[in-house]
């Protein structure tokens, strides 16, 4: 545990991080255009990346807010986006746990879908790893790609509002979602979650406050679940 | 010139604070809390499909009846979306399926 294996550590994980600059580089810069055409200052795009840092529950809250859907409703379905976020952060905790509260504390908000996947293959793949090494590598995930994204949504805030109506800017969100999704459908149960989720989001579109999605997201992750454990019951597999 | 916003910004404000705050809850939730302890396998069976259900359901409604048209199917951004759902599933690929949605979206503003 020298520094020197700790600072290889460091720069591998940016190295690998590298291929997610096309990735959170566009979203970013996406979210402060968007953002801007919601009618938010530079300012408040900004505040928006740095202080909750994660793009598809930004994305939800402020179509929710654009739709006028109550505050309430807005909070609840862009954490549920952000639900996975735990999931990671219980992925991450055996390899990362034993450091102090600070320290963990301060990694967690980190936590996000890049930062998460490249790490976890990292530690399994490597298991001798010391725990200074798996915090370093985490670091290096992120010493690149958090600063482009709030980088570009302060670059998305300033251009943006210039961008003409023929763009159809307003149908950026949708096919960032749903492109999003679509490289999610790994397994038979992503499927049929997401298959259940839109069928249940078309049925209760008439519902007030945009419960519909809370409705339709309930729906789908109980049929994930139960999907899930029916395919590991048949082949005594675990997914 | 600055876009209308249709909402206060004292709500944008509480969105913002409630969601950096809730975001970081979630994320500290067991790297700072549960420690190394196991967690309930249904647990994690159900946070799994988050992601893959609340996105599509919120972008759905938007698919079908877009508020830029007046509620009313528009062919074109049907087709953008199939595209894009296409394309993502068949690369696994985020950014050849935006390309691809974004082409079908804009060919016709190209074309007129």
């Amino acid at each position: 545990m020298t520094s020197s294996t700790t600072n290889r550590a460091l720069w591998r994980g940016a190295r690998n991080s590298l291929p997610f600059i096309f990735v959170a580089g566009p979203f970013g810069l996406l979210f402060g255009v968007v953002a801007s055409e919601a009618g938010l200052h530079v300012l408040e795009s900004f505040s928006f990346s740095i202080a909750v840092f994660a793009g598809a529950a930004q994305f939800t809250a402020l179509q929710l807010l654009e739709d006028n859907a109550p505050t309430l409703i807005v909070l609840v379905s862009a954490l549920a986006v952000n639900l996975r976020c735990a999931m990671y952060s219980a992925a991450l905790t055996p390899h990362m746990g034993a450091v102090p509260m600070w320290q963990r504390a301060f990694g967690s908000f980190f936590i996000v879908d890049q930062s998460y996947a490249l790490s976890i293959v990292e530690f399994e793949n490597k298991p001798d790893m010391s725990i200074a090494e798996k915090w370093a590598y985490f670091w290096g995930t992120n010493i690149i790609i958090a600063p482009l994204w709030v980088g570009m949504t302060l670059l998305g805030a300033l251009v943006g509002g210039r961008i003409p109506e023929t763009w159809s800017l307003d149908f950026a969100v949708p096919i960032a979602f749903i492109a999003i999704t679509a490289t999610m459908l790994r397994t038979p149960a992503h499927m049929a979650a997401a298959f259940v989720a839109i069928t249940v989001s078309i049925l209760t579109a008439g519902v007030p406050h945009n419960l519909g999605l809370i409705i339709a997201g309930i729906a789908g992750m109980i049929t994930g679940a139960v999907v899930e454990a029916e395919i590991e019951k048949r082949t005594g597999r675990l997914l | 010139m600055t876009p209308e916003q249709h909402f206060s910004d004292a709500v944008l404000w509480t969105v913002i604070i409630g969601l950096a705050l809730g975001s970081f809850g979630l994320r500290f939730l067991f790297l700072g809390f549960v420690g190394d302890r196991p967690l309930p396998r249904w647990m994690l069976r159900l946070l799994r499909y988050t992601a893959v259900t609340i996105l599509p359901a919120l972008v759905t409604p938007l698919v079908i009846w877009p508020q830029s048209n007046d509620g009313q199917t528009d062919p074109v951004k049907l087709c953008a979306a199939l595209a894009t759902l296409a394309v993502g599933y068949l690369t696994r690929s985020v950014l050849p399926a935006v390309f691809a949605g974004a082409a079908v979206l804009l060919l016709p503003a190209l074309l007129a």
